[in-house]
């Protein structure tokens, strides 16, 4: 053991340097030329920082659109899923209860309309985004509470839809967030 | 088909046109033949020079295993003691507190052994010392551990009758400079420029559009997501992993996290045919992993497509399919792909929550982390699958009445213990751990510990029974998933899967390195016409029927009172 103990200690000492300390130094300094240098990309309204594009945040008003639920209630220092498994009662007790209340502030929706995204959680806690459906199926709710015509509130939708990498790969998606930036910037 | 379908294939065609020039490349890197990265070569013999090691001396098998074990002992003491202490220690803007003994010890040997089982969440549990210098620095280096130790099977399937085995140090360290980093960069890249932190900047507080207040983890994220995709690491800067939107922020980044999951795994299987001149043994062990992928792929994808029927019974709709801990983002398909991904190669990342998946596709990932080689982690995944061809040699050979030889090598009594024994020692741990954990959690569910056995669980019934299952699956075979709603980070789960980390890691790397260094020093046997072939597509059915066998007798019995139970549970 001997004969590798000096030179284990050696390589261990110089490999940290570089892996740990170079590395991601130079990862940090490419990160500068990124669209958030690197701090992570924050949405703006009015001039105030009012969260991270990436980042999910609670909407329950009905003049908003809502976002998925969360586990962690949106903490964005402590993001988690529910871990609940698919057959586990009280989680399904919480599922109904969810599709009762989306009822009672979506009169206009049937059951047969409310998207599972909209009474389940994500695994982050975080998510940031909600498929255009699920968007589409709050517009009446929020065009009542805000008084605008719907088309304005799918224009929104639409100006804010993520399209499939390249047209091909993955589901669309809509920032929950941009979004409510976009209804508030709207003029009443 | 839809594009969130289109997106899963075009994720496994292009890891696999990745994956064969790859394969090549790596197999010219250590056959010692030039490629453009030899301008690595300077730095190279810096290190080697600053740490006096003379990296042409050849070693036999047993040399290469006391380098192996002395380096990842220095490394678990240095990676328990910063983690003691990591609240005394620089670059934690956050003030996070040390980690507890119990949880530094399940930490550490997680880490050390690749296999990243997290028992803390980043945000609150680590600082961006520990990230970078103890877990990614372990990223990269336990990956080039697994890399090295199957360097030294490669040349030992290679080589005439002989002792000299290459050097550890040299493969180890060209793993390090001239795969894992070069690759790990582009990907780090590609993640930072799609929105994930770089910046040693700590917590930001934000006041949210409804007026919430909200403060946001950041970090130094991207370098060390990229390695842990590489190197089949799997652990994670945030919590959540990469379900974390700051971890993986968009579809192309979970493309890239993705097909960085199995691209080494899947190179490796070809780099041993570019490094033997055996390409047709490649394409039989590859297509014996692709089938067992495959089983495990389909019905997964299906059941998170369809959506889980609890939920449709409340007669709402779900064109998303099973959302329950998913992103939408990534959707039920591209996250039952990872699952699947993640659990074939030991990586251990996840894009979903595994605890909410349907019960179909935790049997799969447990499967797959049962067998532990289709495909497999960087290095060691090779490795588990030596064993199963050395087993399914000798099984061929009774059968055919011959002695087994494989690669012009007979194998005997001393070499088939070794392979049995590793073989065995897996299905051990995992059933003896889970068996121990069930018996306290009926015996002793209100035993006085900090945390009470009856609270260890986090959901009823057979998937309670999973989530304990899940966790010795995953801690025996490196992997480092886990059904996260079980409550780990306690003394008892710290300890048991410590341990079960430390002898799922080492013992496999040391009986393999042993069979091959053992077969390497006999006399060569020249091929005759009584050999048993072994690069033929009925002796892949052979390793497919023993891998099938000896994984379903062994766990069949444990899986039946979790998911299979709970699968037919569903009205």
């Amino acid at each position: 053991m001997k004969t590798y103990l000096l030179p284990s200690f050696k390589i261990t000492i110089i490999l940290i340097v570089i892996l740990a300390g170079l590395y991601p130094l130079l990862i940090a300094g490419i990160g500068k030329f990124t669209p958030g240098h690197g701090d992570g990309e924050t949405v703006t309204y009015k001039g105030r920082v009012v969260g991270y594009a990436n980042i999910g945040q609670k909407f329950t008003k009905d003049n908003y659109f809502w976002s998925r639920p969360s586990a962690a209630n949106y903490q964005a220092d402590a993001g988690a899923g529910s871990n609940k498994g698919p057959l586990n009662p009280d989680y399904l007790k919480d599922v109904s209860a969810r599709i009762d209340t989306f009822l009672k502030h979506n009169p206009d929706v049937t059951r047969a309309e409310v998207p599972a995204e909209l009474v389940t959680a994500s695994g982050s806690g975080l998510d940031p985004d909600l498929s255009p459906a699920a968007a589409k199926v709050q517009v009446p709710r929020i065009a009542k509470t805000r008084n605008i015509p719907a088309a304005e509130l799918y224009k929104i939708i639409s100006d804010n839809t993520e399209r499939p990498v390249l047209g091909l790969f993955g589901p669309p998606t809509v920032n929950v967030l941009k979004m409510n930036v976009a209804l508030d910037e709207l003029k009443k | 088909m839809n594009t969130e379908i289109i997106g899963v294939v075009f994720m496994y065609l292009a890891t696999i046109a990745l994956a064969i020039p790859l394969g090549k490349y790596i197999a010219k890197v250590f056959k010692g033949e030039k490629t453009w990265l030899n301008l690595m070569a300077p730095l190279e013999r810096f290190i080697f020079k600053f740490s006096g090691i003379d990296a042409h001396r050849e070693m036999n098998w047993k040399q290469h295993l006391k380098a192996l074990l002395t380096i990842n002992v220095i490394w678990l003491f240095y990676a328990f003691f910063s983690l003691l202490f990591q609240g005394h220690l620089p670059l934690n803007p956050d003030n996070n507190p040390n980690q507890t003994p119990d949880l530094a010890f399940n930490t550490a040997l997680s880490f050390l052994t690749n296999t990243n089982l997290q028992d803390y969440s980043g945000e609150s549990g680590a600082t961006y010392f520990t990230q970078h210098f103890v877990f990614m620095f372990l990223h990269f280096v336990s990956a080039a551990t697994g890399l090295a130790a199957m360097m030294v099977v490669f040349k030992a399937m290679k080589e005439k009758t002989t002792e000299k085995l290459g050097n550890f140090w040299e493969f180890f360290l060209k793993s390090i400079t001239r795969i894992l980093l070069p690759i790990s960069i582009v990907v780090a890249v590609i993640l930072a420029f799609n929105g994930t932190p770089t910046s040693y900047k700590g917590k930001d507080t934000v006041i949210g559009l409804q007026g919430d207040t909200v403060h946001v983890s950041r970090g130094p994220a991207a370098a060390m997501i990229a390695i842990k995709q590489v190197g089949t690491n799997g652990g994670g800067w945030f919590g959540t992993n990469s379900a974390h939107p700051f971890e993986n922020p968009n579809y192309l980044t979970n493309m890239v996290e993705n097909i960085s999951i199995i691209l080494i795994p899947i190179a490796l299987v070809f780099a041993l045919g570019f490094y033997l001149n055996k390409k047709k043994l490649s394409w039989v062990i590859f297509g014996v992993m692709t089938i067992g992928f495959l089983i495990m792929l389909i019905p997964s994808i299906t059941v998170e497509v369809g959506g889980n029927p609890a939920i449709a019974h409340m007669g709402i709709s779900q064109p998303g399919g099973s959302m329950e801990g998913k992103e939408v983002r990534f959707g039920p398909a591209a996250s039952a792909y990872w699952g699947i991904t993640t659990t074939v190669t030991s990586n251990g990342s996840v894009n979903a929550m595994h605890d909410s998946m349907m019960p179909i596709s935790g049997l799969a990932q447990m499967f797959d982390m049962m067998i532990n080689a289709f495909y497999g982690g960087v290095g060691v995944g090779f490795l588990n699958f030596y064993i199963f061809i050395i087993i399914a040699v000798f099984i061929s050979g009774l059968m055919v009445g011959r002695t087994p030889e494989f690669m012009g090598r007979k194998i005997e009594a001393r070499e088939m213990k070794i392979a049995s024994l590793i073989a065995l020692l897996h299905p051990f741990i995992i059933l003896v751990g889970t068996s121990l954990a069930s018996y306290v959690l009926i015996h002793f569910p209100n035993i006085n510990w900090g945390t009470k056995p009856s609270a260890w669980l986090n959901n009823p019934g057979f998937h309670g029974f999973t989530e304990m299952l899940y966790q010795y699956a995953s801690s025996a075979a490196n992997n480092g998933s886990g059904y996260a709603g079980l409550t780990a980070n306690n003394i008892f789960w710290n300890v048991s899967t410590g341990l079960v980390i430390f002898v799922g890691r080492f013992l496999p790397i040391i009986g393999p390195v042993a069979i091959a260094g053992i077969l390497a020093s006999k006399k060569a046997v020249p091929e005759s016409a009584g050999t048993l072939k072994t690069d033929t597509a009925t002796f892949g059915i052979m390793i497919f029927a023993v891998i099938f066998i000896i994984a379903a007798l062994s766990f069949f019995p444990a899986l039946t009172l979790g998911p299979i139970a709970e699968h037919f549970s569903i009205k």
